[in-house]
């Protein structure tokens, strides 16, 4: 928010995205298949990572996303206030191949709607769809049903995994029309993704960014307005301290 | 938080199953450390020990973050102290909170009031952990102190010296000469020196060799050097130097007062450390009852139960409360004790305190002396800025060491500088101190938050805590840098 509150060389707007949903559903690799473009089976907890930057261009202008990862704290239900505050997007990831994983995604976009800002934008993205597509899966190597499991997190058990891969379809246990029907009565925007494959991924940043409403972000960061939790980090932003200004400054990434 | 697990298929596993499963598991490991209470100093050593690579498990009985050094909404804390949602939850059960304090939300009241010294420890911690990128800070607006019923700045440098009203001509001058001894002052040049040796003469000889009068060595030991009692006179002046210069440096460092804040309340803090920890793979559990600390026939830690599962660990670190602070003596080893208590009372003013200059944050010091008691008062004052509160209103703490059997009585010169006061809620809260350093049981007990206006002891604990569980000193590096290429 420095960049667009403050209005030097870079233009891009800065967008807090937080991701949430249950356990093992491919969180994380849906953000480094957005950030990196890469998909790793069997991944390693996200350690280390306190957020990821993206930006993300869309006609004249370009939003820079700062992905915050839940770190595992999802878990036992001890994600801090703080992960949500201001987040102005979200994206609340389930596997199509879990049908307990839409529930609890739905009960995340309650919480949203409980604490996070009320303007924030929400994203359904139903994971692992490769799973679930007969050819999709070209090779032998990508036809183990849990190598899209998340390792941030150490419920992704074995034995957790459905049906077998030789019926692709058999596996689905959400299907498109459900959750696409829960998500537009609740005003989400609605994806069926794969982290694996990349289908519908780049989408899912895209549509956000075109639903965020950054003029009113912008103004906000004018106006001063001084009401908490109103509209961004950028509320007198100019009379904020820099702890680090004695020292270089982070470099931010950004392979648009 | 609740997460509202609701069903519509009844043939699968319920959320709350899952919830347990995973549970289970956690449970079944063997962590390096278990950290009970998610207070400021045990998410800085939980984030601290992760980032080591340590195998942490984090647990408070809660279910939000800060424990005592957490930032509540009304209703949390009237339930807590009895004030807004959170706040009116801790100190006045059951009692909603006026509508015209605005929406719950917007309240994060701290309930220890401190703030952090710009160039102090704290500040290197932030930065060299990183955790700086969760936070936003604002300064704050004035620091004062009061002498002879009134309140003024506190000068920190000769210049502001001379102009300050808290001092007669002459004392001035020589307050003037004294600041400028100190600024001038090189350890290894003796002609800066003017005949004192800071390691070996008292604070009491160099504030005679100066003349400086009672009351300006008032605002100069307990506004300056921020000491609590006068203790600091008749020893060795090299610290009181030391913390004169910390106070003047930070002061330099943003202009207003030498302290900064963290928006949205100092509970930012405890949970910016705890991501950092879970980041490095530490597991977080809110919510969790605590029923018994193991040990072994010798004493020793071996875990700690919850819920009636018990989870194994080679070392615990925790907050008083977990080791039978305040609970009658059950027969087992006494792990804390008392060692006095502080009277807080938390203000909500619809004005900023008179004579500050409508600063929308401040902190001002009653020297002991001036009221004639052994400790100091502190107040300490935040507003809508720091987006701790709705709009027009500011909350300010009144605080200070308990001396009588009547607390409240004891910070009546604090309140009485207010102004009118909207409403109020009253915390005697006693301090704890372990009984044992730890080394020999493994289990590793935390200070509580003391009366101090900032948070140098708080990492003082630290230090002191992670030498005991580490075996060697904290040294801080600079994290990589996490941002993807």
């Amino acid at each position: 928010m420095a960049e667009a509150a403050s209005g030097s060389q870079d233009k891009s707007v800065q967008v807090k995205l937080v991701l949430l949903g249950e356990a093992a559903v491919g969180k994380s690799s849906v953000v480094l298949r957005f950030v990196s473009n890469e998909f790793q089976a069997n991944k390693e907890p996200t350690i280390g990572a306190a957020f990821l930057t993206q930006k993300c261009r869309l006609e004249d202008r370009i939003l820079r996303y700062e992905i915050w990862d839940t770190a595992g704290q999802e878990r036992f239900h001890s994600l801090a206030p703080m992960y949500y505050r201001n987040a102005q997007a979200a994206v609340v990831v389930y596997d199509v191949t879990k049908a307990t994983s839409l529930e609890k995604a739905k009960s995340w976009v309650k919480e949203l709607q409980r604490q996070a800002n009320p303007n924030i934008v929400i994203a359904l993205a139903g994971n692992k769809v490769d799973l679930v597509q007969p050819s999709a899966s070209s090779s032998g190597s990508s036809s183990s049903p849990d190598s899209e499991d998340e390792a941030d997190d150490a419920t992704a058990t074995p034995g957790e995994t459905p049906g077998s891969p030789g019926e692709p379809e058999s596996l689905r246990q959400v299907p498109r029309e459900e959750a696409q029907a829960y998500a537009q009565e609740a005003g989400l925007l609605f994806f069926e993704t794969s982290a694996k494959t990349g289908e519908g991924i780049v989408e899912v940043f895209t549509e956000i960014a075109k639903k965020i409403p950054i003029e009113h972000i912008l103004a906000a960061s004018r106006n001063n307005s001084g009401r908490p939790g109103a509209g961004g980090r950028s509320n007198a932003r100019e009379e904020n301290v820099n702890l680090q200004d004695d020292q270089a400054k982070a470099k931010d990434a950004c392979n648009c | 938080m609740e997460i509202d697990g609701n069903l519509q298929r009844p043939l699968v596993a319920s959320a709350t199953d899952l919830h347990h499963l995973s549970f289970d598991l956690t449970m079944d490991e063997e962590y390096d450390v278990i950290v009970l209470g998610t207070g400021l100093t045990e998410c800085i050593l939980s984030g601290l020990l992760s980032v080591e690579g340590k195998k942490v498990l984090h647990m408070d009985r809660n279910d939000y973050y800060g424990g005592d050094s957490a930032s509540l909404n009304l209703t949390q804390a009237r339930h807590c102290l009895a004030m807004n949602p959170l706040l009116y939850r801790k100190f006045r059960s059951g009692q909603e909170p006026p509508q015209e304090l605005g929406r719950d939300r917007d309240w994060a009241v701290d309930l220890v009031p401190k703030f952090i010294i710009a160039s102090g420890e704290l500040t290197k911690i932030l930065v060299h952990t990183d955790v700086t990128r969760y936070l936003e800070f604002k300064q704050i607006a004035g620091s004062f102190v009061y002498r002879d019923g009134r309140i003024s700045k506190v000068p920190s440098t000769e210049m502001e010296a001379v102009k300050s009203p808290l001092m007669g001509l002459f004392e001035k001058r020589r307050a003037k000469k004294f600041f400028e001894f100190l600024q001038g002052w090189k350890d290894e040049d003796p002609t800066t020196h003017q005949g004192l040796n800071l390691d070996r003469d008292s604070m009491k000889t160099v504030y005679e060799k100066f003349g400086l009068e009672a009351g300006t060595q008032d605002f100069v030991g307990h506004a300056m050097a921020l000491y609590l009692d006068d203790d600091y006179i008749t020893k060795p002046a090299r610290p009181t130097y030391d913390r004169i210069v910390l106070y003047t440096s930070s002061m330099a460092r943003y202009g207003k007062s030498p302290y900064i804040y963290p928006l949205y309340g100092l509970g930012e803090l405890p949970q910016s450390f705890a991501r950092l920890s879970a980041i490095y793979g530490g597991t977080y559990m809110l919510d969790k009852s605590i029923d018994k600390i193991e040990v072994d026939a010798e004493g020793k830690f071996t875990g700690v139960t919850s819920n009636g599962e018990t989870v194994k660990a080679k070392q615990v670190i925790g907050d008083p409360s977990y080791f039978g602070a305040g609970q009658e003596e059950q027969g087992g080893k006494i792990r804390v004790i008392e060692e006095g208590k502080v009277v807080r009372a938390i203000c909500l003013l619809k004005h900023p305190i008179p004579g500050t200059d409508d600063s929308d944050s401040c902190q001002i010091i009653i020297p002991q002396n001036q009221v004639n008691r052994r400790n100091d008062i502190y107040i300490a004052m935040v507003s809508s800025t720091h987006n701790v509160c709705a709009k027009d209103l500011y909350v300010a703490i009144v605080s200070t060491v308990v001396e009588t059997s009547t607390p409240e009585l004891e910070i009546r010169p604090g309140l009485d500088l207010l102004g009118p006061i909207y409403d109020k809620f009253v915390e005697i809260k006693p301090l704890y101190t372990p009984t044992s350093d730890g080394r020999a049981d493994n289990i590793f007990i935390t200070r509580s938050y003391d009366a101090t206006s900032h948070f140098e002891t708080v990492v003082e604990d630290v230090q002191d805590v992670w030498r005991r569980v580490v075996g060697k000193d904290l040294v801080l590096k600079k994290r990589e840098l996490e941002v993807q290429e």
